[in-house]
C-alpha cells in the first residue's frame, strides 16, 4: 500500500463485506502530538474476540477465495515502523473499529494519497451505506456525512456521475483549506 | 478567493439532473444496465484498482454509456489484478484479468459496446461470488 488513501479503501472494503450500513472514516493529522491517525469504524458483523486477536496474522482470513488476508497486518506493520501503533476493538454483531496511529514526521509515514477520490469511490459503489467522513488537522475540521447528501439530492441517485465529480471536487477544496504540513 | 464548494452547490446539480431525469427513466432497472464490478481487495487496490474503476465511472458518462460501476471482493486472482467483472444485459458475467486504463478502454469499445471479446478474460469455470 502506497499511501493512507489505499489502506483506507482496503479496511473500509472490510467493513462493507461485514454487512456493514454505516461506516464512519476519520483522518485526524495533529502537529503538536506528531500523529496522524486513521480511524474506520462501522457497525457491521463485528468478530469474536478469539478472531480478533488473530486478525493481525496475515495467513488468517474469512475469505474462502484465497488464504491471506493482509490488509490489516500491513496497515498494522505501516503504522508501527513509523513508531506509531495499531488497535483493533470489535464486538461480534455491533461492529469494528480500526484505528491505525502514525508517527506525523517520521521519513516512513505515508503520503495522504487521494484520499478524496476513494471516499467518493465507496459512496458511488455503495449507495446502500450510510459514509460519514471527517478530517481534522490543526488548521480545522472538514465533515461530510451521505445521509445529509442525500437529503439535498431528493431522490436523485448519489452514484450519478455528475454528482460523483462534484463530491470529488468539494472534499478536495475542502482538504485544501485545513491542509498541513 | 473563489467561495469552497459547500452541499448548496449539490443542489444545483440536482436540478439539472432531475431536468434530464424523464428522459433516462425508462432504461433503469438494474437489468438492463451494464454492470461492472472492479474487485477491490487488497491485492486490487495494491495493483491500481482505484485507477480503473474511477476510469470506468469517468469514461461510460462521457461515452454515453449507462452502467453501473461497483465493487467487489478478492476473487482469487490476484496474480491477475487488477480484475473487473461485466456483466452485459442478459448474458453470463466475464471476469477481465490484468486490467489497467488502456485495457480498460479496449473493454468499453469493444465488449461492452459491440459485445466483442477481447483478450485477457480469466478463468473458465468461473462462479460469481456472493458477497
Amino acid at each position: 500500500m502506497r499511501d493512507m488513501a489505499m489502506h483506507i479503501m482496503d479496511i473500509a472494503q472490510n467493513s462493507i463485506y461485514a454487512n456493514a450500513t454505516a461506516i464512519t472514516i476519520e483522518v485526524i493529522e495533529n502537529k503538536d502530538d506528531d500523529s496522524y491517525v486513521v480511524i474506520v469504524d462501522d457497525n457491521g458483523g463485528g468478530m469474536s474476540r478469539e478472531m480478533v486477536s488473530k486478525v493481525t496474522d496475515p495467513y488468517v482470513t474469512t475469505r474462502t477465495t484465497r488464504k491471506t488476508g493482509l490488509g490489516i497486518p500491513l496497515l498494522k506493520l505501516n503504522a508501527e515502523r513509523t513508531g506509531g501503533n495499531f488497535h483493533i476493538h470489535s464486538e461480534e454483531g455491533k461492529g469494528t473499529n480500526v484505528k491505525a496511529e502514525f508517527v506525523f514526521t517520521h521519513p516512513d509515514r505515508l503520503p495522504a494519497g487521494d484520499i478524496a477520490g476513494i471516499i467518493v469511490l465507496l459512496i458511488a459503489a455503495n449507495p446502500g451505506i450510510e459514509f460519514k467522513y471527517q478530517h481534522v488537522t490543526n488548521k480545522g475540521k472538514y465533515a461530510l456525512c451521505t445521509a445529509e447528501i442525500n437529503e439535498t439530492l431528493e431522490g436523485v441517485s448519489i452514484s450519478e456521475p455528475s454528482v460523483v465529480r462534484f463530491l470529488k471536487e468539494m472534499i478536495k477544496e475542502n482538504q485544501q483549506q485545513i491542509l498541513i504540513s | 478567493m473563489t467561495q469552497v464548494k459547500s452541499l448548496a452547490d449539490l443542489r444545483k446539480i440536482k436540478d439539472d439532473l432531475q431536468g434530464k431525469m424523464g428522459l433516462r427513466e425508462k432504461s433503469n432497472s438494474p437489468e438492463s444496465l451494464v454492470q461492472i464490478r472492479v474487485a477491490m481487495a487488497t491485492c486490487g487496490i495494491a495493483s491500481g484498482a482505484k485507477q480503473v474503476m474511477e476510469f470506468f465511472m469517468e469514461e461510460l458518462d462521457k461515452r454515453n454509456i449507462q452502467a453501473v460501476v461497483t465493487q467487489t471482493g478478492c476473487m482469487g486472482y490476484c496474480f491477475a489484478e487488477p480484475t473487473v467483472e461485466i456483466t452485459l444485459p442478459g448474458q453470463a458475467p466475464v471476469v477481465y484479468g490484468y486490467v489497467d486504463t488502456a485495457k480498460a478502454d479496449s473493454i468499453i469499445e469493444k465488449y461492452i459496446k459491440n459485445g466483442e471479446l477481447v483478450e485477457g478474460i480469466i478463468p473458465v469455470n468461473y462462479e460469481t461470488i456472493q458477497k
